[in-house]
């Protein structure tokens, strides 16, 4: 069979020109695919990865969804706040490690603000069970001190030692600046690709000084004693001491009666959220698929095109002796061999662009899209793109072989 | 031209009653007897109620185009199978054989030249005689134990042995020279019976002579049977014997006549 397929591949390498073109057709789409399939995994990976390490997420009772959606990704609002007593009383439970409080509301330049404690610098986990690092600067200290995310820098141009004014609201414009209250930039975190690098964190007393009433302001003035404990909180995270008493924890504070509060354990509540986004990811996949068959289809025109003027090269073959099973196997063959073309020149198509634009997409999105040798899922899709290649090899093939059976030996012009 | 000495011409009475027969006991290499071919649903185009070759003899075979030439082809060629009667070659019966052994057995036995593009474009020169090899051990091996000096040998021995010629892509070549790489091909291996379809049709006067003599001597080198098949009647007296498609086929004898 090998001298067959030399044959078949100086056969091929004489038509190189189309042949190339059909392989790089079906490059480009595998490419396309394997992309597609990529991003996908990456964006569920880094989806699932937005926080990590937490084991409640708590706050006014309202879906699961709902609560994860605006303490973890900043998107929407809550419906209601939690009480600093209920936090309080959470934080100071003795199977509780850590607590994170988390105040929503207020907006710097459309990016969110979060008013938080520097626990959050301590225990906020994403990723891979990675703690927030600072790029420039340091965590808050003081009511004074901003830390931003790598996006918020980036886009505002901010360096450590700015001035930040906080605006009441949420929003690009804002009409009531918070402008009497100057904040300062202490510190610039590293990038980690969830919504953290697109978070203004400041302290809850802050927030506090920043929504102090006229009167509230002048009797500060006066260094009369104020109460400084946060009216209320918007969620807040926990971490137990030890997961087994995770359960237990949920329960008594999702059945608590001195206040309306929802826990949710993150991952459960992320699986959730990706079965409603991950909807759109699959309609991308079968767009992805789709552009595939139409690359296979190219290689089915251009190789039902070479028929006719290959029924002389068949003739001369029959009547040197070659079946017409072998025919049909040059055919197949051929078609097969365009496909894993197609399938290795798409890898390293869409690995060149990776390497290429990997740089971009991460600073731009956060997302990782890491190099290397494909995962079985996608061995598996390369794989398909051949078998499929070959079956669609058949059609040709088939009409080659009845071709070559009805010309026999008469060599036609 | 050195033909052989005993020649197989029938006497003209015999060749009137039966043309395509010869005397009994000589080992044949063509023999159809009672051979009818019609395509599906239309009438015979081919009915010849006997043909016989003697292993080793030259037969011109005068058949114009519509005459059933090309399944008189098939048929022997073992592409076509006869709706009646038996072919047999070299005393095998192969239309009763499957359709891969008689595909094996033109591989094995078989040699054609056809009119014109009888290379394969994107073979060298030497690829192309080289191509029975790849479909017959049986060649590959009566071709010695390096089938490519021995292509080589065929080609100077058809005044091809120029390794200038040998390098140049088979399409450059003249259609003289395409036609005697055809030959060489078709003699590679020593088939027992080589088939010429109008080999030199395409050929001007000169080159024509030249081929055939060539053609005719490596044949005989080979001792392999030549069934030569053209329209020009000119070349008819180098054989050894001459048969007319027409007399032999009576399906396409009506139509001769209304031509003639």
């Amino acid at each position: 069979m090998t001298p067959l397929f030399r044959l078949a591949a100086k056969s091929l390498w004489n038509r190189r020109g189309t042949a190339t073109l059909t392989a790089f057709a079906i490059a480009v789409s595998v490419a396309l695919l394997l992309g597609v399939q990529q991003v996908r995994t990456e964006a569920r990976e880094s989806f699932a990865n937005t926080i990590s390490g937490t084991d409640l997420v708590v706050g006014a009772r309202s879906s699961p969804l709902n609560l994860l959606l605006y303490a973890v990704f900043r998107v929407g609002d809550a419906t209601a706040n939690v009480s600093w007593e209920t936090y309080q009383k959470v934080a100071n439970h003795r199977d509780v490690a850590w607590t994170i409080p988390l105040s929503l509301g207020d907006s710097h330049q459309g990016f969110r603000v979060l008013g938080t404690s520097t626990s959050y610098f301590e225990h906020y986990r994403y990723g891979r069970r990675q703690q927030l690092r600072f790029t420039a600067g340091k965590a808050f200290a003081d009511a004074e001190g901003v830390v931003i995310g790598a996006a918020v820098a980036r886009e505002l141009g901010y360096r450590v030692g700015d001035p930040i004014v906080i605006a009441h609201g949420i929003g690009e414009v804002s009409f009531t600046q918070h402008d009497h209250h100057p904040l300062r930039l202490v510190g610039i975190l590293a990038p980690t690709g969830t919504p953290v690098d697109r978070t203004v964190h400041v302290s809850l007393d802050a927030l506090d000084e920043v929504h102090r009433t006229p009167a509230e302001e002048a009797a500060a003035a006066a260094g009369l004693p104020l109460d400084t404990t946060p009216p209320a909180i918007t969620a807040f995270l926990v971490g137990m001491k030890e997961r087994s008493t995770l359960f237990v924890m949920q329960q008594a504070l999702n059945t608590y009666r001195g206040e309306a509060v929802t826990a949710v354990i993150p991952g459960v509540a992320l699986t959730q959220l990706w079965q409603l986004v991950g909807v759109a990811d699959t309609a991308l996949l079968i767009v992805a698929a789709f552009v595939l068959v139409a690359g296979l289809l190219g290689m089915l025109t251009a190789l039902l095109t070479s028929l006719n003027e290959r029924r002389r090269e068949m003739a001369i073959l029959r009547s040197v002796g070659a079946r017409p099973g072998q025919i049909f196997g040059l055919l197949v063959s051929e078609a097969a061999f365009l496909a894993l073309l197609g399938a290795v020149a798409g890898l390293a198509l869409q690995q060149g662009l990776l390497a290429l634009l990997q740089p971009w997409i991460e600073a731009k999105y956060g997302l990782v899209l890491a190099l290397g040798s494909p995962a079985a899922l996608e061995w598996a899709m390369l794989g398909g793109v051949v078998v499929a290649g070959a079956v669609i090899g058949l059609v040709p093939a088939w009409r080659a072989y009845r071709l070559s059976l009805a010309d026999g030996l008469t060599v036609r012009v | 031209m050195n033909l052989p000495a005993t020649t197989l011409a029938n006497p003209p009475d015999k060749l009137l009653a039966t043309p395509g027969a010869i005397p009994l006991a000589t080992p044949l290499a063509i023999a159809l007897e009672e051979v009818q071919y019609a395509w599906p649903g239309q009438p015979p185009v081919l009915s010849i109620p006997q043909l016989q070759i003697a292993a080793g003899e030259r037969v011109f075979l005068r058949g114009p185009s519509g005459s059933g030439k090309s399944t008189l082809l098939g048929l022997v060629g073992g592409v076509l199978l006869p709706a009646t009667g038996s072919v047999q070659l070299f005393g095998e019966r192969i239309d009763t054989q499957s359709a891969s052994a008689r595909d094996h057995f033109r591989a094995d036995h078989l040699g054609f030249i056809f009119q014109w593009f009888n290379l394969v474009p994107y073979l060298s020169v030497l690829d192309n005689v080289l191509l029975p090899t790849l479909f017959s051990t049986l060649r590959k091996q009566r071709a010695g134990t390096d089938p490519a000096s021995e292509a080589k040998r065929l080609l100077s021995a058809l005044d091809l042995g120029d390794e200038k010629i040998l390098q140049r892509p088979v399409t450059a070549l003249s259609i003289g020279q395409q036609q005697r790489v055809a030959a060489a091909r078709a003699l590679l291996g020593r088939p027992r019976l080589i088939i010429a379809d109008e080999p030199t049709s395409a050929l001007d006067h000169d080159a024509r002579s030249a081929f055939l003599e060539l053609l005719l001597r490596e044949a005989s080198a080979a001792e392999a049977t030549l069934l030569f098949v053209s329209h020009d009647t000119a070349l008819a007296p180098l054989f050894s014997r001459t048969l007319a498609l027409s007399d032999l086929n009576r399906a396409a004898a009506p139509a001769e006549s209304v031509g003639a």
